[in-house]
């Protein structure tokens, strides 16, 4: 069998044995569970905003991430992230709870494997990608606006 | 009664997600890095702070805020620094994100033990 033909079985191979998932439910709750995350962002940056109104505004949004973060890395630590974002799909993994899910989810996942080479380095599996292309991204525009 | 605004556009960020991991079966890692590009190119654009003015955090909470704050720390430090801005302000903007989901991975991989899957 040649490779063309053997991939092409393996792919419907693979197609079989994904799980079906009736996507309008999903979509649905994502569109919900997503909804509600950035209201609670919201209505954390309100909070604060409100308890200290001298605040400037971007030193109010570094807090509210940074919360928002702790949050979800709680929710993780304790399990309850990965039974959210079972039912809500992108609703759990684009919000920045996502990446903070994204950074404790393998760090907890290989602890078992010594702190440095499974909790340090396994920590960057997901986010390594997000953080490389953001910086490499991100000094193209500050090099773009160099020049114009 | 700007929460509407919040919600409607947050949940639709998030549900553009989902349509592609529907569509497309791409995985978590590869979504996060689109949205951060989006992001990046929103600012550098210089769409994002008008989104941002009526979606607040309907846009900031979701990942492309992560990747708008990246260009707009390197935009800003490349106007006030000159070349070495575009090096430093993407991560300075971020820091304080990166900075707390790696140490409270850290602590919470530390004191909670892993599920084992069923």
């Amino acid at each position: 069998m040649d490779a063309q033909k053997r991939n092409e079985a393996y792919n419907n191979y693979v197609k079989a044995k994904i799980p079906k998932t009736r996507p309008w439910p999903t979509l649905f709750y994502s569109f919900l569970v997503g909804g509600v995350i950035c209201c609670l962002g919201q209505g954390i940056n309100d909070l604060i905003l409100l308890w200290f109104p001298t605040m400037a505004e971007q030193t109010a949004w570094g807090y509210t991430l940074i919360i928002l973060i702790f949050l979800a890395s709680f929710l993780t630590g304790i399990g309850v992230y990965d039974k959210i974002g079972k039912f809500a799909g992108g609703g759990s993994i684009v919000p920045i709870t996502g990446f903070s899910n994204s950074i404790t989810s393998p760090a907890l996942e290989f602890e078992h494997e010594g702190i440095i080479y499974g909790l340090c380095v396994k920590m960057f599996t997901i986010a390594g990608p997000v953080i490389v292309s953001g910086v490499v991204a991100s000094v193209i525009v500050g090099i773009i606006y160099l020049f114009i | 009664m700007y929460y509407l605004w919040v919600f409607l556009i947050g949940g639709l960020v998030c549900m553009i997600g989902q349509i592609l991991i529907i569509k497309t079966n791409i995985t978590s890692a590869r979504i996060l890095v689109s949205f951060v590009l989006v992001g990046v190119f929103l600012e550098a654009i210089g769409v994002f702070d008008y989104i941002s003015g009526f979606a607040r955090a309907g846009i900031n909470v979701p990942i492309v805020g992560f990747g708008a704050s990246l260009a707009k720390g390197a935009i800003g430090a490349v106007k006030a620094k000159g070349l070495v801005g575009a090096f430093t302000g993407g991560l300075e903007a971020t820091a304080g994100g990166i900075a707390a989901a790696v140490l409270f991975a850290f602590i919470f991989a530390l004191i909670f033990k892993a599920k084992t899957k069923k």
